[in-house]
């Protein structure tokens, strides 16, 4: 198979067409040719509120892991209209620096009527930059504004940026906040109100302990001026090394492959339902009744459910 | 999940007139296509690695300073360099007819002028795609 | 009582089906009457040229005096082209001359630099160095005419060239008339030539203020313009409420630099579009003078009423022209060069037919200056002053805009100020919306632009002369670039930029470190590329 021999020599465009074909789901087989490859790559996810420089930090620190010769994926998830089912990728523009950097490979991704922070295929695809044979991948989520949970089931390493402007919101976040977090970091240190941000998390977080035992570092970064950068990869770092020593990361993987099978089994089902075991034009007329207040929601579901069980 | 027309805009070289492409990459969008836009002010090469690594099937390129016959055969080559002579050029701009010859036969699809409806372009391109 | 009668009447008959509104949006009433100016005090409101608040224009005699001066921008190839088109412009009556520079100029950057390619003198004239500067200047007495340069982040370079020509001309500094657009903050809102982040360019332009205050007294030293903010797709509105929100950004950063508001205020001049509709771009330019001049004295606290002036530049709408019919452009052109005139524009730009396709061939350059010729000469216009005042649309018009404006004030003071509201992408996202909102009224029809929307006729090749930039061009001026590198003295140079690092680290005026940088004929790269050194470059925030 001649795509699959490009991609496993590192070309850059037949990685780029596997990543196509996975993402439109037009051949399945693929992700089990490249899946032995993958499981090398350090996932590290950047989440946040739209326009707190999740791009800028990106652009600032991969440089640093591009260090001994590394080599680094991106994938930048953007929202799809959902009226349109278009979509504008604009991440790249911040990223610029990166743009002819032969050790980095950024993707555009718009998340095609998922309603988390990444797209339904965002997973799949981080397989294939890992496959790809790079030595960290880095995903940036849509930033919707509200924690994006699914990006810490995909990523070893979860930073949540938030920045001076977002203070009031973080209360309401908090318990969803340290769900995903491993490293907090106040973007737009530049700004007032920054160092207030940073005391108010510190009340608020510094005595947490995440479930691996890990304490959530609390950093202060400029992105656009690459001030505190080099604190935040070290800091990355030294959560990998806990990770790996403590054997959470392999705790971690695994159960984020629990999660994954569960959501494919999910997805399995409801496919099923739909294309075998539903009706569509029996559920049509029932809907009309319900409609008509004859007959109730939970009874349709009753007599579908009687074709299963 | 159906395959997605993807597009990259781009707008080389140093004019600022992002208006036209910014307008033509909200149609686009709002016609279906996932549009991937790079910004003002970039090389050629930066543009092309770009359209190679998110595998679009066309750039649009916009160029209002007068640079077309330079930028577009650059990125022809460039292309054709790196094995990917499969994505198509277009291109929108202020240039004029005897120019717009000489670029097609270098292998640009298709040259759009000011004034050229936002839907022509969305019909052009589901046309060549599909 | 008449008027009901009317109404009743009108309310009867059939209008026209379509959207009666301008280009702002505004909703236009089928007819204007005292009615819609009912709170009116003509001498609160209006009163005469010359007296504030401004409205009828800022001088007492406006044309009786002098007409405006016919500013046609100019400038390609090298600069030997252009001097001989500025030699070509003056001899034909033209009044003042306006460079325009290429791109590579305009974004700091030499002809030899791989971003440049390809663009050397295709829509300016290329300069590198001193040297382009003295040829472009050559057998051109600075001190007989007034220089108007589009130039923005490297606005320092190009004046200091100016000035150093000026000396070897002969001609003191004290008496150089003339103009620098050197206007940053509508580049970061619309046109997008850009080096350095916001405040470092806020720190240049003061430096400016301060230097040319002191030593170039009748420079104008910031043209504050909407001209761009129009052509990137805003409404006038927009485009008037963002060019004085700017305005009054330069007039906080120079007080916050320590100069008394009247040492520079008088200096500020102004440049407007003209754009479609006749009437909205008449009460744009009287809303203008007006607003501006009641907050320099009311918020500012200027005193000299010089400070209270909007003197304003006017340049014919280039994205209102069409690729199609293009010699409808003419028509075009002489009515927006009218609604400037009527305005009460101190000079006037209007545009060539063809400048949709490339830059107007001399011919086409020709027709232009007529039609203001035309305008000056026959229309009579030009023969009493604000012809339209106490009309009734024209007031009620000026009014809305007035009022309009201060809402946008309100806007982008919530945003923190104009700084923020550009980091925040407000302007941007405004002005894509409007410039998106319009193409999608011109497709569903709402609006009419004839050769594209309305009356097309089928595709032809267009047979109007068009100007070749020859590709020997660029050529030849890497030539001429890399000679005077060879030939200057490389070592004072080298020590002359290093002075101006050091200046920009520690915050002294840039402005006598550029001088001596020009002296010695650094590069525009070469100092550019310095001080981008010390300030970073600016990244665009990402809107759409
Ligand atoms: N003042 C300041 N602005 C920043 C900083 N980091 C990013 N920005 C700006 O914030 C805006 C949004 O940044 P971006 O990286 O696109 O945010 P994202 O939406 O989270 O990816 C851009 O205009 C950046 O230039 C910072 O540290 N300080
Ligand atoms: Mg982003």
């Amino acid at each position: 198979m001649e795509l699959l021999q490009r991609f496993l020599k590192g070309e850059k465009p037949a990685i780029a067409r596997v990543i196509t074909k996975i993402e439109n789901g037009t051949d399945p087989k693929l992700l089990e040719d490249i899946f032995p490859h993958t499981g090398k790559a350090y996932y590290i996810g950047i989440t946040g509120p739209p326009g707190a420089g999740k791009s800028s930090l990106v652009n600032a620190i991969v440089p640093k892991l591009l260090e001994n010769n590394k080599k680094v994926g991106i994938i930048a998830v953007d929202p799809t209209s959902p009226f349109s089912g278009g979509a504008l990728l604009g991440d790249r523009i911040r990223m610029n620096d990166l743009a002819l950097n032969e050790n980095v490979f950024i993707r555009s991704m718009a998340t095609r009527g998922s309603l988390g922070g990444l797209a339904t295929k965002t997973k799949d695809v981080a397989l294939v930059l890992d496959a790809a044979d790079m030595d960290y991948i880095l995903i940036e989520t849509v930033g919707v504004g509200q924690v994006e949970l699914d990006i810490a089931q995909v990523c070893d390493t979860t930073v949540v940026v938030l920045v001076p402007e977002s203070g009031d919101a973080i209360q309401a976040m908090k318990a969803g906040i340290l769900e995903v977090a491993d490293i907090l970091v106040v973007n737009k240190g530049d700004r007032t109100g920054a160092d207030r941000l940073i005391l108010e998390m510190k009340f608020a977080f510094e005595l947490r302990v995440h479930n691996t035992g890990w304490h959530y570092p609390i950093l202060k970064t400029t992105a656009i001026e690459n001030i505190g950068i080099d604190e935040l990869v070290s800091t990355i770092k030294s959560h990998r090394e806990y990770l790996e020593k403590s054997g959470e990361l392999e705790i971690g993987r695994k159960k984020k492959l629990v999660i994954r099978v569960n959501e494919l089994i999910e997805e399995r089902i409801k496919t099923h339902l739909h294309d075998y075991v539903i009706d569509q034009k029996q559920l049509k007329k029932m809907i009309d009744k319900a409609y008509d207040r004859k007959i109730t929601p939970h009874y349709i579901t009753d007599e579908i459910a009687k074709k299963i069980f | 999940m159906e395959k997605k027309i993807r597009i990259l805009i781009g707008k080389p070289g140093l004019d600022g007139h992002d208006r036209g492409a910014k307008v033509i990459a909200a149609a686009l969008r709002d016609a279906g296509f996932e549009v991937i836009y790079t910004g003002l002010h970039q090389l050629s090469e930066s543009i092309v690695e770009a359209a190679i690594q998110e595998d679009v099937d066309i750039i649009g390129l916009s160029i209002l300073s007068g640079a077309h016959m330079t930028i577009f055969p650059k990125i022809i080559d460039l292309l054709k360099q790196k094995n990917a002579e499969h994505i198509i050029v277009i291109g929108g701009g202020i240039i004029p007819e005897e120019d717009i010859k000489k670029l097609i036969q270098m292998g640009v699809k298709r040259i759009f002028t000011p004034g050229a409806p936002t839907n022509e372009i969305v019909d052009y391109i589901n046309s060549i795609i599909h | 009582m008449s008027k009901d009668i009317w109404k009743e009447k009108f309310s009867k008959l059939k209008e026209r089906d379509i959207n009666f509104s301008n280009l702002s949006k505004i909703k236009i009433n089928p007819l204007y009457t005292p009615d819609d100016n009912k709170d009116f005090d003509y001498e609160k409101d209006l009163n005469y040229p010359g007296e504030y608040p401004y409205t009828r224009g800022v001088q007492p005699t406006m044309y009786r005096g002098r007409l405006w001066t016919m500013r046609q921008f100019s400038g390609f190839g090298t600069p030997k082209d252009t001097n001989n088109r500025y030699k070509y412009l003056l001899k034909h009556g033209q009044t003042g001359l306006s460079v325009a520079f290429d791109f590579p100029t305009l974004y700091g950057k030499d002809s030899d630099d791989p971003l440049a390619q390809g663009e050397v003198g295709k829509c300016g004239v290329a300069i590198d160095t001193l040297r382009d500067m003295e040829i472009l200047f050559d057998g051109i007495p600075l001190e007989k005419i007034s220089t108007s340069m589009t130039i923005n982040p490297p606005a320092a370079m190009l004046l200091a060239m100016y000035i150093v020509v000026g000396e070897k001309q002969g001609v003191p500094k004290e008496v150089l008339t003339g103009t620098i657009q050197n206007d940053m903050l509508k580049e970061y809102q619309a046109q997008k030539t850009w080096i350095y982040p916001p405040e470092p360019s806020m720190r240049i332009i003061t430096d400016i203020l301060k230097y040319c205050s002191e030593n170039v007294p009748k420079w104008n030293t910031i043209s504050i313009s909407g001209y761009h903010i129009r052509e990137a797709g805003s409404t006038a509105l927009q485009e008037l409420a963002f060019t004085l929100a700017n305005g009054y950004t330069y007039i906080d950063y120079g007080i916050k630099a320590g100069l008394p508001v009247d040492t520079f205020a008088p200096r500020l001049s102004f440049f407007f579009n003209s754009h479609l509709d006749f009437f909205e771009e008449i009460a744009k330019y009287r809303a203008a003078r007006r607003i501006w001049a009641k907050l320099m004295k009311d918020k500012y606290h200027a005193q000299n009423p010089k400070s209270y002036l909007v003197r304003f530049h006017t340049q014919t709408a280039g994205c209102s022209l069409t690729a199609q019919q293009p010699e409808n452009n003419i028509i075009r052109t002489a009515f927006q060069g009218l609604a400037a005139v009527l305005g009460g524009t101190q000079s006037l730009h209007t545009n060539s037919m063809d400048e949709t396709y490339a830059l107007p061939t001399e011919k086409a350059v020709k027709i232009a200056l007529r039609t203001q010729q035309l305008i000056a000469y026959e229309t009579g216009a030009a023969n009493t002053i604000d012809p339209l005042g106490g009309s009734y649309y024209v007031e009620a018009l000026t009014d809305k805009l007035e009022k309009l404006t201060f809402e946008y004030f309100d806007k982008i003071e919530t945003l923190g100020g104009v700084v923020p509201a550009i980091e925040k992408g407000f302007f941007q996202r405004e002005i894509s919306r409007s410039a998106y909102e319009y193409q999608k009224s011109l497709e569903k029809k709402e609006k009419f632009h004839i050769g594209v929307n309305l009356f097309n006729e089928e595709e032809k090749n267009i047979d109007i002369e068009l100007l070749k930039i020859p590709e020997e061009v660029e050529i030849d001026q890497k030539k001429s670039l890399k000679k005077v590198k060879k030939e200057r003295n490389n070592s004072k140079v080298k020590e002359t930029l290093i002075k101006l690092r050091e200046a920009a680290e520690n915050g002294e005026n840039l402005m006598p470190r550029i001088l001596d940088c020009v002296r010695e004929y650094s590069t525009l790269g070469e100092m550019c590329g310095t001080l981008k050194e010390v300030f970073g470059v600016y990244k665009e925030p990402i809107i759409f």
